[in-house]
């Protein structure tokens, strides 16, 4: 660490900040639905697996929490030949 | 008319059960009649601050399960005559306490005494759940710290919305109650202000425990913090808190450690 480093130590405590009000905007909104992302995966894939038959460890889902805005994001890899679920 | 309060986190280790024995002994001195009522069933630990854990015979757990009456489970304290600790069992069985049971046993000591103060286990399990159910007042302890400050937000949910007053209806007192602050620390922008944690909560603040040596001090000798130094910066934070909750109306401040000349000479305190 550089003397200016020494002198100018970054403040962690607005970060602290920043990052609770955010995270808990999300965890109010969701209050007793604390696993969304996992719902909404098993229900979208069940709709999907109706259709198609998918591999279920060819899925991937990521949950970014933005300021503004939040992404679910779901990466399913299908199959070549798209084959139909045998009912 | 009788107040049931609840000292809860959800986060352990910021300091529950230190304030519990604080702030009971503290209205106790105030003339109230006061019972402490340790529900961290499996690792007690209030008969310990509290220095009454060679007097433990019969307790809460007896006490709900009907093998022991009230009376006999109860301890008072012996520096002040209205102050009543009712002690955690050490089993292990978490289904020890019942629903039924801790509301019969809440209501007796309803009839028994002022303020029944039950210090809550960390966590958001039954115990804890058990321990805010029949609160008409709660105080949230809360480090100025992200996880501490999360937890607390998730306890004041549940207290919104699984205790009895709140299915019925009614309000519950909520009162945030910031321990461990360290003004320097928040005044050079590496730990959240009071008014971070306060906007964030957004319950009202009863009082601002200074982090302190005091505290361990007390605790080692099995004394709360108000009785074993009542000058000390923590105990005098406790007792205004006290004052606010039995209605005064005082400006919360952060109480400064009083240094003689050895302290500001040696850096620390001549214990």
């Amino acid at each position: 660490m550089s003397i200016f480093n020494f002198f100018s130590r970054p403040r962690s405590a607005p970060i602290a900040r920043e990052r609770l009000q955010l995270l808990l905007a999300h965890e109010r909104a969701l209050s007793g639905r604390s696993d969304l992302a996992a719902v909404l995966q098993e229900e979208i894939l069940a709709v999907i697996a109706r259709h198609i038959a998918i591999d279920r460890d060819k899925v991937n889902v990521k949950l970014d929490r933005g300021a503004s805005v939040s992404t679910l994001e779901i990466d399913i890899e299908m199959p070549v030949s798209l084959s139909p679920v045998k009912n | 008319m009788a107040k049931v309060l609840v000292v809860t986190s959800g986060k352990g280790g910021v300091g529950k059960t230190t304030s519990t024995a604080a702030i009971g002994a503290a209205l106790a001195q105030a003339g109230q009649n006061v019972v402490v009522v340790d529900f961290d069933v499996g690792l007690r630990n209030l008969d310990l601050i509290m220095g009454a854990e060679r007097r433990v015979v019969y307790d809460l757990v007896n006490v709900v399960q009907g093998d022991a009456k009230l009376a006999q489970a109860l301890i008072r304290d012996k520096r002040v005559d209205t102050l009543s600790l009712l002690p955690a069992s050490q089993t292990r069985d978490k289904d020890a306490l019942t629903p039924e049971g801790v509301e019969r046993v809440v209501g007796d000591l309803r009839d028994k005494f002022d303020w029944v103060v039950c210090d809550s286990p960390a966590g958001i399990e039954r115990g804890a759940t058990l321990a805010m159910r029949h609160a008409d007042v709660a105080i949230v302890v809360t480090n100025p710290e992200v996880s501490s400050v999360r937890d607390s937000d998730r306890i004041i949910g549940m207290l919104d919305s699984k205790t009895a007053r709140a299915e019925a209806g009614e309000r519950i007192d909520k009162h945030l109650l910031l321990t461990r602050y360290d003004t320097g620390r928040a005044t050079r922008g590496e730990m959240l202000k009071v008014d971070d944690v306060l906007e964030i909560l957004a319950i009202p603040l009863l009082g601002i425990i200074p982090d302190s040596e005091d505290v361990l001090r007390a605790s080692n000798v099995g004394c709360p913090v108000t009785l074993h130094n009542p000058s000390s910066a923590p105990a005098r934070a406790y007792s205004e808190a006290v004052r606010r909750l039995l209605g005064e109306a005082i400006d919360v401040s952060v109480p400064v450690e009083r240094k003689g000349l050895m302290s500001r000479l040696f850096g620390r305190k001549v214990a």
